[in-house]
């Protein structure tokens, strides 16, 4: 029996597709059997990042009403045997589905998966509940501005109410270290006492994410990329692995304070 | 009717005049002698001034009915109006309303985003006060880490009530009904432990280093 992770952030287009597909692929990568679920209705594009978009017959909102065995909705990865994704419908809203039947299919799935990942929709609403109904931990993922920061802090108080759910992990994604060199970007220290959560792990900004996404190819499948190795860094901290945070990871403070260590200026 | 008891005492004070009800004998028994009292008291004072008086009712408990009706009587006899009474008991539930309002209630959490922290007393938060969040308290707010959000102390219009933070950088603060926001231009907050408090001079809320706030008590006592 595996374990079910919602990735979260209350705002959107702050990287939860990205994030999701990224570290599913990672953990495929280390040879875990991975599910990702797409819950959101309506607006589905996690198929579209993984480049799965042509194979889908059946989707989760099918199998909430009972049209097709769990079986027949799931869609294999072109790359990973271990790696599933149960798509989201297009044509219909996120009142089709609720909470009830959402547990029920996350609750199937974790008997066959190590790890079933659930990409929740932007917002605190239907879509938002039916994303946690059936999850055992969540991940909040946030970019480090304020309206980011403020939405994740909004969600990991909802994230804090629900019962039988761990304490939330954050993310910070599209860290631009220039940027926060010069002032102009709150840094991860800023974002980690604002929210005052475990850090699962950060994210440099990198453009090459955007292009692998547009190719339909998970970044975290090129080995020398900083973000992707900032990716598989996650995937094995959720397996347990203690992975100190890379150099580029770092926040300036504690670079600097690593760099007086070993005694460069 | 062996009335040789004295029910009601009148006393003459500098301020006006103090009533003590005897606590022994029967509501309609008083009612019966105050009106008797006011009816035999004779000199009228020569201006339209009412006079002030003062109610005590000993171990009597007299509930808001009945005060209104012996103010009534008391107004309808003389140039009379009850300023203060006092008793020496309260209901149950005043009592516990009393309480509710002295205690410190200490909660530990993050007050996130969206969320509202409602208390009845002071309040002593470990934790943080994030932007979006609200933390309200009859008493005052005393916060162990950062107030980021808005907080509204004496709620129910207590104007001496403070709000105290590790670090100040509020979005708004309120105490009884007068609000403060922070200023719009960026500005370096100090990481001194400060306070927040209502001048009475300037009846605006103004922020002290915490160490003048034993200054500012002592002026208050």
């Amino acid at each position: 029996m595996g374990e079910a992770i919602v990735i979260t952030s209350g705002k959107g287009g702050v990287g939860k597709t990205t994030t999701t597909v990224n570290i599913g692929t990672a953990l495929a990568l280390s040879n875990k059997k991975v599910c990702l679920v797409d819950s959101d209705i309506g607006l589905r594009n996690l198929d579209v990042l993984m480049g799965l978009e042509n194979r889908i017959i059946y989707d989760l909102v099918d199998v909430a009403h009972g049209r097709c065995k769990l079986n027949a909705a799931l869609i294999k990865d072109k790359r990973f045997d271990c790696l599933h994704v149960l798509p989201a419908a297009q044509t219909v809203d996120k009142t089709s589905v609720n909470p009830e039947q959402m547990k029920q299919i996350i609750h199937e799935l974790k008997q066959d998966y190590d790890y079933v990942f659930i990409d929740c929709p932007a917002g605190i609403e239907r879509g938002y509940k039916n994303a946690v109904a059936g999850a055992d931990k969540s991940i909040v993922v946030t970019t480090p501005e304020s309206s980011a920061v403020r939405d994740a802090d909004r969600i990991i108080g909802l994230l804090e109410k629900e019962k039988n759910m761990e304490p939330p992990k954050l993310i910070i994604n599209r860290i631009r270290k220039q940027l926060v060199k010069s002032g102009d970007m709150l840094d991860v220290d800023d974002v980690v006492s604002i929210l005052a959560i475990e850090l699962l792990g950060i994210v440099p900004d990198d453009e090459a994410v955007i292009a692998a996404a547009n190719r339909g190819e998970p970044i975290a499948l090129e080995p020398s990329n900083y973000a992707s190795i900032a990716y598989r860094n996650i995937g094995r901290r959720i397996l347990g692995e203690s992975v100190p945070l890379a150099s580029f990871e770092e926040s300036q403070g504690l670079f600097s304070k690593l760099k007086k260590l070993i005694g460069i200026r | 009717m062996g009335r040789k008891l004295q029910y009601v005492t009148i006393k003459g004070t500098k301020d006006g005049f103090t009533l003590i009800l005897d606590d022994r004998c029967s509501y309609r028994e008083l009612l019966d002698e105050i009106e008797e009292k006011l009816s035999v008291a004779t000199r009228e004072p020569n201006d339209n001034r009412l006079v002030p008086v003062f109610l005590e009712t000993g171990n009597r408990y007299l509930n808001e009915e009945q005060i209104n009706t012996i103010s009534e009587l008391i107004r309808k006899k003389k140039k009379l109006y009850i300023e203060q009474v006092h008793s020496n008991v309260i209901t149950k539930a005043e009592a516990e309303k009393m309480q509710k309002e002295n205690r410190i209630v200490k909660i530990e959490k993050m007050v996130r985003s969206g969320q509202v922290l409602e208390i009845t007393g002071d309040l002593l938060l470990i934790g943080d006060v994030n932007p979006g969040a609200k933390v309200v308290a009859t008493g005052n707010i005393y916060i162990m880490g950062v107030l980021r959000g808005i907080a509204h102390a004496g709620a129910n219009g207590k104007t001496d009530a403070v709000i105290c933070a590790s670090k100040m950088e509020p979005s708004q603060l309120l105490i009884a009904d007068i609000a403060a926001r922070s200023p719009d231009e960026l500005q370096v907050f100090n990481h001194e432990m400060e306070y927040a408090y209502i001048d009475h001079n300037l009846n605006q809320i103004r922020i002290d280093k915490l160490q003048s706030f034993t200054m500012l008590q002592q002026t208050y006592t």
